[in-house]
């Protein structure tokens, strides 16, 4: 088993925490993990994205140009990143943030609009959680109790209060790729 | 009882492991993409009552080295490679006095400025001395980060037994990457093996002298045979390397994260039936030829591939001596080469034996 990811989206809408939590979830499960951000001079309003690969062996190559499935955040990610999904992956997207739909029709499309439902939680800021609960629903490679139990761990003292927003957050992007998924097969 | 593996950044991870393997004292100036270091060890260092100090420039950063370690304390400084170039003289001087310290190049894209992405270009740099004079330094070159957090303890030890700089090359991938890692338990560093030679205060002593300056050229021709001495035995007695698949009829060379994208090539290509392995180095100077020797007994060609255009071939021709064809693969200037990309130049090569020479 290997899954490489790119989550991408603006600064500040949590990508890298995102990835983060993923490999923190996936290592406490056991799994070998690698976390590589973008890094270095990102444009104002691009894309700041990470790679995280999940294994049963020691991970190769941190990077990938094919990834198995993108989380994409904006409309500068989805131009970025929607030609590199490998045939039959899966694309999680904000629609929210990005006027178009991708033109591909060999994907797993979770198209959902992830900051909406993160502001009517009540904090757009849990974005991320509501993108991971998502892509978690398409593609369960860790619990999503594991993810929350890495939250657990990695969050301060002073932000554990936000626990049970963040678990409400990956709910309800669970849920909503379910119904959209269930949607599509009806 | 299995010790906890934690997640984290390899720069991060590397500090931890120095601060582990009982250095005290860091000295630094910023650059990407290595920034992480300093910053861990600003927070860190003073937890366990040591000093981390910012200094006003690469040039002074070095320096600080020189003097912390002819004082006789574990103490470390990290760069990258424009950074690294400048630390040079210091580095020099540091192998003339026999001061032992730990330099850390997270080597990204040259020459000049270059750019911040991961590079491997400085390997003719940090294998050849990378100062003026005649002199080495021990250079590792890991491959994931437990590999690196293994080889910081192993460095600072190998530093005090020579009294020699050590140097560990990552790149900014190594550095920025987060891993699982298990981490070393700490060494209490009072509890170090004595350093005589260092200048501690000559109380109830003779006084120790640290100097590289010796104006009569016998005296001079005596100091480099004295280290030119030092650096067989290191030759002999420290060369580290990975042979993966020994036996095999081909083989890629790589190390660092080069290294792990060839294995995921490697693997693809047994895959295809091919007979191919790799051969890591660990240690990039001593370069090991001695795992060259064991390739040799069944290698038809090797691959040498590198985020250069061409450094560490250099080592591995003069290694394999004309008795296997030698190719290249390079990417530059912080381009990662890619598992694919590399497959086909395993393919070229077992398809073309030894027209590729």
């Amino acid at each position: 088993m290997k899954l490489a990811i790119i989550m991408s989206g603006f600064g500040g809408q949590g990508v890298m925490s995102m990835g983060q939590l993923l490999a923190y979830a996936a290592m406490d499960e056991g799994r070998e993990v690698t976390w590589l951000p973008s890094y270095g001079p990102e444009m104002r309003g691009g894309a700041a994205y990470c790679t995280v690969v999940v294994s049963d062996r020691p991970v190769g190559s941190p990077l990938t140009t094919r990834p198995d499935a993108c989380i994409i955040m904006n409309r500068p990610s989805l131009d970025k990143f929607e030609e590199a999904v490998k045939p039959g992956g899966i694309l999680v997207l904000n629609t929210s943030l990005c006027d178009r739909l991708p033109g591909r029709d060999d994907l797993t499309l979770v198209a959902l609009p992830v900051t909406d439902i993160a502001s009517d939680l009540g904090d757009f800021r849990v974005a991320n959680m509501v993108a991971l609960g998502a892509f978690l629903e398409v593609e369960p490679v860790v619990k999503s109790s594991s993810v929350l139990e890495a939250l657990k761990k990695t969050l301060p003292e002073h932000r554990r209060h936000l626990l049970p927003l963040n678990e409400k957050a990956l709910e309800a992007g669970a849920l909503e790729a379910r119904k959209r998924l269930q949607d599509r097969t009806a | 009882m299995k010790r906890e593996r934690v997640l984290m950044k390899g720069n991060e991870a590397l500090a931890e492991a120095a601060v582990r393997a009982g250095c005290r004292y860091f000295f630094g100036y910023p650059i990407t993409p290595q920034n992480e270091i300093p910053e861990y060890m600003s927070r860190r260092l003073p937890e366990v009552g040591g000093q981390f100090v910012q200094a006003e420039s690469e040039v002074a950063a070095i320096n600080m080295l020189y003097g912390a370690g002819g004082a006789g304390a574990r103490a470390m400084t990290s760069s990258s490679s424009p950074g690294i170039s400048l630390k040079q003289e210091g580095i020099s001087y540091m192998a003339a006095a026999e001061v032992p310290g730990l330099i850390v190049n997270m080597t990204r894209g040259g020459p000049g400025l270059g750019g911040i992405q991961p590079a491997q270009s400085d390997y003719h740099q940090a294998t050849r001395g990378g100062g003026h004079g005649d002199y080495r330094t021990i250079v590792f070159g890991p491959a994931t980060v437990q590999e690196m957090v293994d080889l910081v303890g192993k460095a600072f030890d190998l530093a005090d037994r020579y009294r020699t700089p050590v140097v560990i090359v990552g790149d900014g991938m190594l550095g920025q990457i987060m891993e699982p890692v298990v981490l070393p338990d700490p060494v209490d560093p009072d509890r170090l093996p004595p350093k005589p030679w260092a200048t501690t205060g000559a109380r109830g002593r003779r006084p120790n002298l640290i100097n590289s300056l010796h104006l009569a050229a016998a005296e001079c021709e005596e100091l480099n045979r004295r280290l030119e001495a030092k650096y067989s035995e290191i030759r002999a007695n420290e060369q580290m390397a990975e042979i993966v698949h020994p036996g095999a009829d081909y083989f890629v060379v790589a190390y660092g994260t080069t290294a792990r994208i060839c294995r995921e090539a490697v693997g693809q290509a047994r895959e295809e039936g091919l007979s191919v392995g790799l051969l890591r180095p660990i240690t990039l100077w001593p370069f090991p030829t001695k795992a060259f020797e064991e390739a040799l007994e069944t290698a038809k060609g090797f691959l040498t591939v590198e985020m250069s255009l061409g450094q560490m071939v250099d080592d591995v021709r003069l290694s394999v001596g004309g008795r296997a064809p030698v190719r290249f693969y390079g990417r530059t200037g912080g381009v990662v080469p890619s598992a694919e990309e590399v497959l086909g130049e395993i393919r070229r090569m077992v398809e073309e034996g030894d027209e590729g020479r």
